[in-house]
């Protein structure tokens, strides 16, 4: 048990080794980059932002049936349901969505090429596979998933207004104070920092396991879910020790 | 020219390959046939150093390929072209762009001179219109003819094909036996066929090694290869009642 888990840990760092070298050719790699950016980043969009209206907007519900006491402002809705979304909702859960969505398509991308040997064929050209498969996807995920987070923030905080007012459980007055009350901008580092580190996680785990399928199509598949599994788990575990080094 | 001494190779303790010694000339296209599940592939892969041998030298003009560091094996491979069994070409890119992608990877051809390039080798192998289509949009032949395209559009020094022609009609078949066979003699390459087509054998079989229980068990060329007293090797060519009648045929 923990030799597989040391075997794994060692193997993935002599991958990340191979990976972050300098691309052979910049041409190719921007070619490779940009197109990572649009089927990592841009196809994500729709299911980040349905997903944001639509959490915001419980919160904010949520918030305001929880507050019933008179000794809470009514202004305290709109507070809470900003620094949710801030703090942990954008960043986490939604790294957590694109964990599954993002982390089981680069793993089976390139679980695919590797049983039908395409990856060998990159080997055998002199290509640094690794470097060629792997570096272009890291490198996306961490400059889009930023982007992704910032408009889930904007969409979570709208929805809230937007279906909390539609359902007459807070004033745009209200919601509104309630949103600049006390505003950290810190906050908004601290998230965007969470999310740059997941992005490589859900990247570098994802890949890991897609590069190192063996077998057929069977093993793609459980290569894909176990990219999901430990993403999550990993992602989980980096949020704690993340928010206890930059909040505490 | 490639060199093997003693190549051993096991999986899980059943041995594939044994003790295969042999020389492969430069400017000779030479053939490895065998029954399917010999170990042809597992040897190729051997001799390319994607599977590493448990023992045993491969020899690139005098350099082992496995005492290599990871810059000297990166430099022998660009002057290396495969063809592999299942064709492995990059499901992401066009055909052109399959072609394409080592040239624009290592050399310094513009883009206009890679597209030329490509278009050229799509011509040898018969495929000048399906430069646009995307592999899943491909024939198994003509994937077959495209990764062919692409293992010789960089002008390779070493040629690996693992079956060229299977799934082929006979007369493709010919004509990329032919390619191959006059791409050897016009850039002097070493080229290595795995193969069980005797069509192949025939044609183009300049130097003919037999691989039979784990174990290089015949070597010769296509003159040698009718009249030969092995009974193994007999057994593979003569399949056939055809074949074995118009045999005895000739002996009397
Ligand atoms: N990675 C591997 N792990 C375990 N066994 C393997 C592996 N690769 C090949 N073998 C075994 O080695 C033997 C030879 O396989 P190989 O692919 O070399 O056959 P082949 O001669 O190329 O056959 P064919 O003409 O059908 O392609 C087979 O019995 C196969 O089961
Ligand atoms: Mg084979």
């Amino acid at each position: 048990m923990f030799n597989r888990f040391f075997f794994h840990i060692g193997r993935y760092f002599s991958m990340l080794q191979r990976v972050l070298t300098v691309p052979g050719k910049w041409s190719v790699f921007k070619k490779e980059l940009f197109h990572e950016i649009d089927s990592l980043g841009l196809t994500s969009l729709p299911i980040v932002a349905i997903i944001s209206l639509f959490m915001g907007a419980v919160i904010t519900i949520q918030a305001a049936f929880g507050f019933t006491s008179a000794w809470v402002p009514l202004y305290a809705v709109g507070y809470t349901t900003r620094d949710s979304v801030i703090l942990e909702f954008s960043p986490t859960i939604i790294s957590l969505i694109l964990a599954g969505k993002v982390g089981s398509n680069i793993a089976s991308e390139i679980g695919t090429m590797r049983i039908t040997e395409q990856i060998d064929a990159l080997e055998i050209m002199g290509v640094n596979s690794r470097s060629f498969l792997i570096l272009p996807k890291i490198v996306a995920c961490m400059f889009i998933n930023p982007f992704l987070i910032l408009i889930s923030m904007f969409l979570g905080i709208a929805g809230g207004w937007l279906l909390g007012t539609f359902a007459g459980v807070v004033s745009t007055y209200q919601y509104v104070y309630g949103i600049q009350y006390q505003f950290n901008s810190f906050n908004i580092t601290y998230a965007l920092i969470k999310t740059v580190v997941f992005a490589f996680i859900i990247a570098s785990v994802s890949a890991y396991h897609g590069y190192y399928t063996e077998g057929g199509a069977l093993e793609v598949g459980r290569s894909s879910t176990k990219a999901v599994v430990y993403c999550s788990i990993l992602i989980l575990v980096f949020n704690f020790i993340l928010t206890q080094l930059l909040l505490s | 020219m490639i060199e093997l001494k003693n190549i051993n190779k096991s999986f899980n303790g059943r041995h594939i390959t044994q003790n295969v010694s042999c020389t492969f000339e430069r400017g000779q296209t030479s053939l490895i046939i065998g029954e399917s599940g010999s170990g042809k592939t597992v040897l190729l892969k051997c001799i390319v150093g994607l599977t590493e041998p448990d023992t045993g030298e491969v020899l690139f003009d005098g350099k082992d390929a496995l005492k290599m560091n990871a810059k000297e094996k990166q430099n022998l491979r660009k002057e290396i072209g495969m063809l592999f069994q299942g064709g492995a070409l990059f499901d992401s890119k066009t055909v052109e762009e399959n072609i394409t992608f080592p040239l624009a990877m290592f050399t310094e051809m513009s883009e206009k001179e890679q597209k030329e390039r490509a278009q050229f080798c799509l011509s040898r192998v018969n495929l000048k219109d399906a430069g646009n289509l995307y592999p899943s949009e491909l024939s198994g032949g003509m994937k077959k003819r495209v990764a062919i395209a692409r293992a010789i559009a960089p002008n390779p020094k070493y040629l690996f094909c693992d079956e060229p022609n299977s799934g082929l009609d006979p007369k493709t078949s010919i004509l990329i036996d032919k390619l191959i066979k006059e791409i050897t003699d016009e850039f002097q390459m070493t080229t290595i066929v795995i193969t069980h087509d005797m069509n192949s054998v025939m044609e183009i079989g300049e130097k003919v090694v037999f691989i039979c229980n784990n174990q290089k068990w015949w070597e010769g060329t296509n003159k040698t290869i009718l009249n030969t007293d092995n009974k193994e090797l007999n057994d593979f060519i003569y399949v056939s009642k055809f074949l074995k009648e118009l045999k005895d045929k000739n002996k009397s």
